[in-house]
């Protein structure tokens, strides 16, 4: 175990490179010009351009939140390449099609796309700076009724179901970045389940940043209509360059009457060198809306890599007895920082929630948990319970808990643990007088800490998740 | 046990060390062979602690001076692990609470990591299992307290149980016991001096660290020291602890001013 271990944490950032392709990008900087272009490139119909403009006029009135707990210096928008996308003129109906140099990148990055070797039951989108390259098992999914492609593609083949759904959970007004991303986004995966399916497979989406200067601005749309279930999964990852880079994506998530969907996040962008230097801000809004009574949204994060990370994946419980999850690990290394949580918003009767939020702060780095739960006046016998853990790494890093709570109904029940452990020097010595490495003592701990979050990931991407920590958690102590 | 020329496990000589730039230890000497029970008395202050953990390799110690040979290698060349494997165990004073791990694994992985070292295949969990249930007959513990994180929730008693219990796993060669009698009441003093006693064995050695006579009278030491300002002042037998028992150690300052 202990040399396994070892060579792992040597590695630096395994997915720090950046594939050499021939990109069309088009020149830095935001206007209604640029928001119409990017419509113009994608063919969009005409109401996603009217959203576009709306979004974007509405986003120039805004400002940038002032009050999550991380500091930066003020974003250039206009420095910003907001369209980029490897020359590939159309979509290729086979993967047999798609440039072998974007199939190569993301079988390095674990992710095999072709036939032969991709994983046998989770399908997967593959996107590379703006647009999606490649959706697997596409056919297979259809069988059921299950709609899975990219939202480009969805917005030419089904253009109701998109404008019935987006912006309804996340409204462009939202927030700042919310706004920005309703102007802009340029890809994105949509998911359809038909009433009564069971998704039989994983569905999961890969996010490639490779252009150093482009943002991402991603949208993500999942509906379940009633007595549907799905379960979710995305990963992200990008080159290391010495500027910061802005992602901010939108996912919305809706479900109907019995629906069930389960996000899962393994975020892994690049986080900047050791000493803060580069990273991906990680600006994100992610919602679900528990429409229908007896539905569920479970969201799952893990939350390892950018520079800085503002997201508060939340549930709205409209349907009387409708379940809202979050289960969250959050590790910060180094000078990242991360201000992350989530809400809950009880409005039907009898809804619950469940908040399990584990932060991990090592290095300098610094990791507020912030979330909300909020009661409203006819959540009748709504159930709130929360657990927020801190555990400091080494004696610089900061952790910090910011619970909000409002209840306007007084048979509703709220509840809140915290707790704040260690790993120190005595915790370390105590392992290595009983024979266990260092490497080996953060690892058991580690994954002894976050064993409540990992139990909710899909198996393979649990092992994952749990090697990525000890892998960022390298010469983090002593 | 005192055997006449057993294998040397441990030889101190003029050792010191300091925390945070503080002299504690100020020329120690110690020798324990083979198959021999050393108990190290002193009052509070004395660095009776400070040279246990000195010995396991606690980084906030700095050795300063003198030598240390474990079965004859000079111990300050290997990391603190690589001294456990080789045989070096400290029973702590304050075990600590490590939430989330469970105590099976720990011992498992502490197990292993001795294996390894020694050149032989790691147990599986199955045949660990065996093992573990079998060793925990030695201090009489509860199988529950295996499924429980380490130490998480143990009475004083419970944690002094579970450090015997990895005592009785790793079968050190040379086991330092620091105040392992300090919070345990007289049942559970009596559990854990027996575990200890069954593990003693002609090629181990035993070095306890108390306060008090009362765990010499269940663990008989072969010999007794009185350490004071960082050293060894006096060596005897269990009657010196009997005698320090009834007269404090006002005496041995005492003498050790007349000699001077």
């Amino acid at each position: 175990m202990s040399a396994s271990v070892q060579t792992l944490v040597n590695q630096p950032y395994k997915y720090g490179f950046v594939t050499d392709i021939e990109s069309e990008t088009i020149p830095r900087g935001l206007s209604e010009d640029v928001v119409r272009m990017i419509s113009a490139k994608k063919n969009e119909p005409a109401f996603m351009l009217e959203f576009r403009l709306k979004a974007y006029r509405h986003w120039l009135t805004m400002t940038a939140p002032d009050w999550p707990n991380v500091h930066y210096p003020a974003i250039d928008y206009q420095d910003i390449v907001y369209y980029s996308a490897p020359k590939v003129q159309q979509k290729k109906q086979s993967l047999d099609e798609v440039d072998p140099t974007l199939l190569e990148t993301f079988e390095k990055l674990g992710i095999p796309l072709s036939e032969q070797k991709r994983l046998g039951n989770v399908a997967v989108d593959a996107i590379f700076d703006s647009v999606s390259i490649a959706t697997t098992f596409r056919e297979k999914l259809a069988k059921e009724g299950v709609i899975f492609c990219s939202i480009s593609e969805a917005l030419k083949d089904y253009p109701d179901l998109v404008e019935k759904y987006i912006g309804s959970v996340v409204p462009i007004a939202d927030n700042y970045f919310a706004a920005l991303n309703s102007a802009v986004f340029s890809d994105g995966s949509f998911v359809y389940i038909p009433k009564g399916v069971h998704c039989p497979m994983e569905l999961s989406t890969y996010f490639r940043i490779n252009n150093g200067d482009s943002g991402q601005f991603e949208r993500t749309l999942i509906v379940a209509e009633a007595n549907s279930h799905v379960s979710y999964l995305e990963g992200c990852t990008a080159p290391m360059f010495d500027t910061n880079q802005l992602h901010a994506a939108v996912v919305e998530l809706v479900a109907l009457e019995n629906a069930e969907i389960k996000y899962s996040t393994v975020q892994n962008w690049y986080a900047g060198d050791e000493n803060g230097k580069g990273g991906i801000y990680n600006f994100v809004t992610k919602r679900g809306l528990c429409q229908g009574k007896n539905s569920k949204i479970s969201w799952t994060q893990v939350e390892t890599g950018s520079a800085i990370t503002w997201k508060y994946p939340s549930c709205v419980l409209v349907g009387d007895n409708s379940v809202g999850e979050f289960y969250s690990v959050a590790l910060t290394n180094n000078y990242q920082q991360a201000d992350t949580g989530t809400k809950m918003i009880h409005i039907g009767k009898n809804t619950r929630s469940t908040i399990i939020s584990k932060g991990i702060s090592a290095g300098k780095s610094n990791n507020s948990y912030r979330g909300l739960v909020r009661m409203g006046p006819k959540a009748e016998g709504a159930r709130n319970y929360s657990q927020c853990d801190s555990m400091l790494i080494g004696d610089n890093a900061g952790a910090n808990t910011f619970p909000y709570i409002q209840v306007q109904n007084n048979t509703a029940k709220v509840e809140h643990e915290a707790s704040t452990s260690k790993i120190g020097e005595d915790q370390l010595f105590f392992f290595a007088q009983r024979g266990i490495s260092s490497e080996d003592a953060i690892s058991m701990m580690i994954s002894g800490f976050c064993k409540d979050v990992f139990n909710q990931l899909p198996m393979e991407f649990a092992l994952e998740a749990d090697r990525l920590l000890s892998l960022k958690l390298e010469g983090s102590v002593g | 046990m005192i055997v006449e020329n057993s294998e040397v496990i441990l030889s101190v000589q003029d050792l010191t060390a300091d925390v945070d730039g503080t002299p504690i230890l100020k020329g120690l000497s110690l020798e324990i062979k083979a198959g021999e029970i050393h108990a190290i008395m002193g009052p509070n202050g004395s660095g009776k602690s400070t040279f246990s953990k000195v010995l396991a390799g606690h980084p906030a110690y700095t050795i300063t001076g003198g030598t240390v040979l474990f079965k004859g290698q000079n111990l300050f060349e290997s990391e603190p692990e690589e001294r456990s494997r080789s045989g070096v165990f400290l029973a702590f004073q304050y075990p600590l609470e490590i939430p989330g791990v469970s105590n099976l694994d720990f011992l498992r992985v502490a197990y292993n990591s001795k294996r390894k070292h020694q050149g032989l295949d790691e147990l599986d969990v199955f045949d660990f299992d065996e093992l573990v249930q079998e060793r925990l007959a030695i201090v009489k513990m509860n199988p529950s307290f295996l499924e429980r994180s380490v130490n998480e929730g143990f009475s004083g008693g419970e944690k002094k149980r579970n450090e015997i219990l990895q005592m009785a796993l790793l079968e050190p060669t040379l086991a330092i016991l620091d105040e392992t009698d300090s919070g345990l009441d007289i049942d559970a003093l009596k559990i854990v001096a027996n575990g200890v006693n069954q593990l003693t064995r002609p090629d181990n050695a035993i070095l306890m660290i108390t306060h008090y006579q009362r765990l010499l009278d269940y663990i008989v030491p072969d010999y007794v020291h009185v350490m004071e300002a960082g050293k060894i002042v006096t060596t005897g037998s269990k009657a010196l602890a009997l005698e320090l028992e009834a007269r404090g150690y006002d005496w041995i300052r005492e003498e050790e001013a007349i000699a001077k």
